[in-house]
């Protein structure tokens, strides 16, 4: 057996080296894509982290089923809390998500922003209105939903819309908005745009209300007096319930009770709480697109996953965090990769068109703000205890009622 | 300038809203008058008989005013108990003391309805819960005319039992001077348990008749203290008329700044009063002042 000489072992060193520095052949694209749900499933928004979730429960399946990709969950409980959704983010990266989606609240929402721009790993919005977001100039964050303006202003475009459908117009109205920052920012936008939108009526009064009031009858009793044809109301959840059932007591009934775009009327515990006095009122706000094949789809594993739960009212939580994981999904399987910079530049250019997308708008396609355009709202108005679309006409799923029937 | 009927009814309201604070209030005002301990877990109390009302319409399909008695009964012996074996032995100890341990306590229900029921607001659903009377360009809220009906009524057996029963002569005797009803042989621990058993009968009422008005949620505690802290400050320490007339005079005053001025004063006003009265009149509208 010869020995090794110095001549034979560089030959051998000079080889290993020359090997190790040959391009190395390609890896097999990873068999799943690891996407960190970010919600607040606990503390005060649970009701509404909690729906959101139910999305993404349904996603996996469903997307395993229409793309031929396997999403691994990794879920994490914000607990309603700005310190602890960043927290979270940071331990979710750490466990090795490619991807972020969520995270229901603006506050929250703007904290994980800034992990996932710092980290280099994309974040898609699911739900946050507050315009920042996508304003910071970052790389790695994409919102497929509306800023708070333009649901806004989506909302006061299809009031005219109902008008011209009922053929009533309505000649006054009077302006009820919670006084919490969400209530004033909407109230702004009411007052900037209404003047450029020549709406029929005039507004004979904004009546500002305290989002913890125990009591609203004198807020009603106020709104009443000015024998307005139409209230116009910007609410949450407890104090439109208590305005509805006011309204009741007092029995005011103006042609209609229509929000702009906020959320309260279309819930599932005005409903359980108001019974019949629920119906005809009105939202103008984003929500599923009831024509498209992707949405029954959805509503049907939905409904196998959550028998007791009413698809609908799940309508924008469910739907636009399940679209969020649906773009994280294409984008991958476009990408072949789990790398943070490629998958973003994958979400970047996504091109989902837009009846394959379950929420309802345009296709979704990122500008160079990493924002989706395009994304519209419709009327939804309760019918027998349920949020319907009434318009756009050719997605409507009922007909509209307006003037709403009056009460007693 | 409103409607000479839109005034009329914001202060109909506004009194029918008040009598049930001023009911709320009273059990706060007997429990200072006579144990001179200030209950800062009172509102929390409040919410408890909220739920309690609740959770008797759901699972036993109880209307809230028929909850009211078993709830007045139960919430008694819950005080007397609570008074008898915790909160007395905290009486002769610091202010502060007695302070600490009624927010702790006041913190402990809290939270425990949280985990309990947990943030969503929940309440009940009766008949008559939207109705309302008519009378001419009057409206009448059916369910707060009952309920200012209820608090009346309790509050008239509340001072009767006070002035008319021995033990009732008793506990006056033990809130005039506590020393001398020792020395008398009253047993005083128990009649300040007996008093603790009537304040929280009384909060259990107030819980039952707000419920149908108000949705129950576990953070309403904290605004319930304050608001019968404003009440019985106004009205009077200690005083009974006292309790059930800030009540009204704070439900008037906010009904008619809200319809007036803009419905974002009504605290405004309802603590300018209170502001007004402490300068003027410290003890109180009935309070006895200063012994």
């Amino acid at each position: 057996m010869g020995s090794v000489t110095r001549r034979t072992f560089g030959l051998a060193a000079a080889g290993t080296l020359a090997l190790s520095a040959l391009p190395r052949r390609s890896k097999a694209a990873p068999a799943k894509l690891k996407v960190g749900v970010l919600l607040p499933r606990s503390g005060l928004q649970a009701l509404i982290g909690q729906s959101c979730q139910k999305g993404a429960d349904v996603a996996p399946e469903l997307l395993q089923q229409r793309l031929g990709v396997e999403v691994e969950l990794m879920n994490a409980d914000t607990e309603s809390n700005v310190d602890t959704a960043r927290s979270r983010a940071e331990r979710l990266i750490e466990q090795g998500a490619s991807v972020l989606v969520g995270a229901f609240d603006s506050g929250h929402t703007s904290a994980i922003a800034q992990v996932a721009e710092q980290r280099g790993v994309p974040l898609i919005v699911n739900i946050a209105a507050a315009p920042q977001i996508t304003e910071q100039g970052y790389k790695f964050v994409f919102r497929n939903f509306p800023p708070a303006p333009e649901i806004g202003r989506n909302g006061l475009v299809l009031l005219g819309d109902i008008f011209r459908e009922a053929k009533v117009e309505p000649k006054t109205a009077v302006f009820m908005h919670v006084n919490d920052t969400f209530g004033q920012s909407m109230a702004k936008g009411v007052a900037a745009l209404l003047p450029k939108l020549s709406l029929p009526f005039k507004v004979l009064d904004t009546i500002p209300y305290d989002p913890a009031a125990r009591d609203l009858s004198v807020e009603v009793s106020k709104a009443k007096a000015t024998s307005a044809d139409l209230l116009l109301l910007v609410c949450r959840l407890n104090d439109a319930i208590a305005v509805r059932r006011e309204m009741v007591k007092q029995r005011w009934s103006p042609m209609g009770v229509v929000s702009p775009g906020s959320p309260g009327l279309y819930e599932e515990q005005f409903s359980k709480n108001l019974g019949k006095y629920a119906d005809y009122c009105i939202t103008n706000t984003v929500w599923f697109n009831p024509k498209n094949d992707i949405t029954h789809a959805f509503a049907a594993a939905f409904k196998r996953r959550f028998p007791k739960d009413e698809f609908a009212f799940h309508g924008i939580n469910a739907t636009y965090t399940f679209d969020a994981i649906l773009i994280a999904a294409d984008a991958f399987k476009r990408a072949k990769s789990t790398d943070h910079k490629a998958l973003a530049e994958a979400i970047r250019q996504t091109n989902i068109a837009a009846t394959d997308r379950v929420t309802f708008g345009g296709p979704i396609k990122f500008n160079a703000k990493g924002q989706v355009e395009g994304n519209a709202s419709v009327v939804l108005q309760n019918l027998r205890g349920k949020p319907t679309v009434v318009l756009p006409k050719d997605y409507a799923e009922a007909k509209l009622v307006f003037p709403m029937p009056k009460v007693g | 300038m409103p409607a000479v009927s839109d005034l009329a009814n914001a202060a109909v309201s506004g009194v029918l809203t008040g009598t049930v604070y001023g009911l709320m209030a009273l059990g706060l005002s007997a429990i200072f008058g006579v144990i001179r301990l200030v209950n800062f877990a009172h509102g929390e109390l409040m919410t408890v008989a909220m739920y309690t009302a609740v959770v008797a319409f759901q699972r036993l399909a109880l209307d809230p005013f028929v909850t009211m008695l078993g709830a007045a009964v139960a919430f008694g012996a819950l005080g007397y108990a609570l008074q008898r074996g915790f909160i007395g032995r905290f009486i002769r100890r610091p202010e502060h003391a007695q302070m600490l341990l009624m927010i702790a306590l006041a913190m402990i229900i809290g939270n425990a309805l949280l985990l309990g029921f947990g943030p969503d607001a929940r309440n009940v659903q009766t008949d008559y819960q939207l109705d309302s009377f008519a009378w001419g360009a009057l409206l009448l809220d059916k369910v707060r005319v009952y309920a200012a009906g209820a608090a009346v009524l309790a509050t008239a057996l509340l001072a009767a039992f006070f002035r008319l029963t021995l033990t009732g002569k008793a506990i006056r005797a033990c809130a005039d001077n506590p020393l001398g009803a020792r020395v008398a042989g009253l047993p005083v621990a128990h009649l300040y348990a007996v008093t603790f058993g009537l304040g929280a009968a009384s909060v259990a009422v107030a819980g039952c008749a707000m419920v149908p008005l108000i949705d129950v949620t576990p953070g309403l505690g904290p605004g319930f203290t304050l608001l019968a802290f404003v009440i019985v400050i106004l009205g009077g320490l200690g005083s009974m008329v006292g309790a059930l007339l800030g009540g009204v005079i704070i439900g008037l005053s906010e009904a008619l700044a809200g319809v007036l001025i803009a419905p974002s004063a009504k605290s405004m006003v309802s603590f300018g009063l209170l502001v007004v009265i402490l300068l003027a009149r410290p003890q109180g509208l009935m309070g006895a002042g200063r012994r």
